[in-house]
């Protein structure tokens, strides 16, 4: 990897971090706000494998927090940069696509990162949390923000306006995080929901990222991570393919 | 020496829009080439074509000898581009643009030449300020700066004067002047034909994406435009001048190819009485060149 891809890179972060008030800030609140609301409606009502509800709750939220911004930062910075025109700056220079994809998606993975670690900041005095075995930790929020940030490369490069986009984040990525265990056990849910919940990719990222908190977890971290780096591994020759093809961006 | 840039029978459609049919160009290093046509000629798209930001369908192009699709990178590292549209990227500050565009091109330490760039282009002043905050034309010297971090040896500039005051093209052009003095090649387009004129040696007309005239400045307004003497006068011409002449206005207008005509011309319509009252010569012009191409009354020879 040559100096255009880290000063691509360098370019990514240093963009989020310049509106770090939007990028950061506002989505740490949000969280938080989650956190308020529902740990108040539930705490003391739901145990889930032996864990306090809050506790339960806060890696979900941070977990979800990683996944949203990763995909929102190479998706927005995309879409804004092909609105603007401003994409030929980075179209001219001898910059290959492989470099193009690793350093937007790593951009967005340092963003779900910088967003996660912000809402554990913010929440983890809500309830007792432990670290287990932190390797997964790091390992699935690492892989799910690659897959996120790698869906945001393609959302960006597909979509025309931005209201494409935004159909792109409330139809697909919305409910698949939301419904992916992150504010309640998926084996409290009737068996059918259950079945459905296995086939979102969102809930193995979010299950084996938990796991890495309390060593319990509804999967097998192992099946997980399978099931993640297999997503990771098909979205990533997708998207490669696609910026090879030039589609979109090189007409 | 390989060429500048190479084109060959590049083709290029947009759904049923042929922007380039089969395009034949070549630029020599050193050159200050002109690529003139009216909106929709093709310009642009062969610019694109040149700079990988379109594929062309057939054909091929290369820049310094490296071929823009399996030699990609060494062709872009040789090519700057000033793209037509006043694109910029609203986070960052103009030294940061330029600072970050150079490092796509893998260089790290260019600050003096940054500094050289900003100094030239007038834009030292406002080197902190945030690009959103830059008036159209400010932000049109930065697009320029942006396309010049890598001291590419072609530099491309898409109309880099439209909507700008007198002071930058003035700027601009003693900049670009220079740089081609110091070796680069540069490629420009304008609608602004008397730039194109006093800048460019050579000069290529394309319409409707193919090139219709091709030839240096000077044989071109030779070829398609003449001298004219233009008077005004009491009483009548002779009538073996007429045939030759127009009128408009009051003025004739006398066309004439050496300026060894032009004291015999005087001579004769002195001696047919008539009273020049006032006189004029017109220089050959590219604007009339472009005209007649465009209007297909010169059949130009490509060569
Ligand atoms: N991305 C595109 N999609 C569809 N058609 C296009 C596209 N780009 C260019 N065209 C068409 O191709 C033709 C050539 O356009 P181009 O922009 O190259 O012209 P130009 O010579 O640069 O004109 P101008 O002087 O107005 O800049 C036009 O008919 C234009 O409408
Ligand atoms: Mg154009």
């Amino acid at each position: 990897m040559g100096h255009g891809f880290s000063t691509l890179l360098y370019k990514e972060v240093l963009r989020f971090w310049k509106v770090a008030s939007q990028t950061v800030a506002a989505p740490v609140l949000t969280s938080l706000l989650y956190l308020l609301i529902f740990s108040h409606v539930l705490e003391g009502h739901v145990k889930i494998h032996g864990i306090a509800y809050t506790a339960f709750l806060i890696p979900g939220l941070v977990m979800m927090s990683v996944l949203q911004n990763a995909f929102a930062n190479s998706s927005s910075s995309l879409i804004q940069s092909k609105v603007t025109g401003n994409i030929v700056f980075v179209l001219l220079p001898p910059i290959s696509y492989l470099e193009f994809f690793l350093a937007y998606v790593l951009a967005s993975v340092v963003r779900g990162f910088v967003v996660g670690a912000g809402v554990l900041l913010a929440t983890f005095w809500f309830a007792p949390l432990t670290f287990a075995q932190p390797q997964w930790i790091f390992v699935f929020a690492l892989m799910g923000g690659a897959i996120l940030g790698s869906l945001g490369v393609i959302a960006g490069i597909w979509a025309d306006k931005f209201d494409q986009l935004a159909a792109f984040q409330n139809f697909l990525i919305m409910p698949l995080t939301f419904l992916s265990g992150v504010f309640y056990s998926i084996s409290s849910l009737p068996l059918f929901w259950q079945h459905v919940s296995h086939w979102n990719p969102v809930f193995y990222m979010i299950d084996g990222f938990r796991h890495g908190f309390f060593g319990v977890s509804a999967a097998s971290p192992w099946l997980s991570l399978a099931v993640v780096g297999v997503c990771l591994a098909v979205l990533t020759v997708f998207t490669l393919n696609l910026l090879k093809r030039g589609y979109k961006l090189r007409a | 020496m390989s060429a500048a840039i190479r084109i060959q029978q590049v083709s290029k459609c947009f759904g049923s829009t042929q922007a380039l049919d089969r395009v034949d160009l070549e630029v020599d290093q050193g050159e200050f080439f002109g690529l003139l046509g009216p909106n929709g000629a093709g310009k642009t798209t062969l610019i694109s074509a040149l700079a990988g930001l379109v594929r062309a369908a057939a054909g091929s192009l290369s820049v310094m000898g490296h071929d823009v699709q399996s030699d990609y990178r060494a062709a872009r590292r040789h090519l700057g581009v000033v793209p037509q549209e006043l694109v910029f990227d609203p986070f960052f500050t103009v030294r940061e643009s330029l600072k970050i565009q150079s490092g796509y091109f893998g260089i790290g330490d260019n600050d003096s030449w940054i500094d050289e760039i900003l100094e030239n282009l007038g834009l030292t002043a406002k080197a902190n300020a945030n690009m959103r905050m830059l008036s159209g034309g400010m932000k049109r010297r930065v697009l320029v700066a942006q396309a010049l971090v890598h001291r590419p040896p072609v530099i491309v500039l898409d109309e880099p004067t439209a909507g700008v005051d007198v002071e930058l093209r003035q700027t601009l052009w003693a900049f670009i002047r220079r740089l081609n003095e110091e070796g680069h090649t540069i490629v420009l387009t304008t609608h602004y034909l008397e730039e194109a004129e006093s800048l460019c040696g050579r000069i290529a007309m394309l319409q409707s994406g193919r090139v219709v005239a091709l030839d240096t400045t000077a044989r071109l307004l030779r070829r398609f435009s003449t001298h004219t003497l233009r008077l005004r006068s009491h009483g009548e011409i002779p009538a073996d001048l007429v045939r030759g002449a127009a009128q408009s206005g009051g003025w004739w207008s006398l066309p004439f190819d050496n300026f060894e005509e032009v004291e015999p011309l005087l001579a004769r319509i002195r001696a047919a009485g008539c009273r020049i009252d006032d006189l004029e010569i017109g220089k050959p012009d590219l604007e009339e060149v472009f005209i007649r191409v465009m209007q297909g009354q010169a059949e130009a020879p490509v060569n």
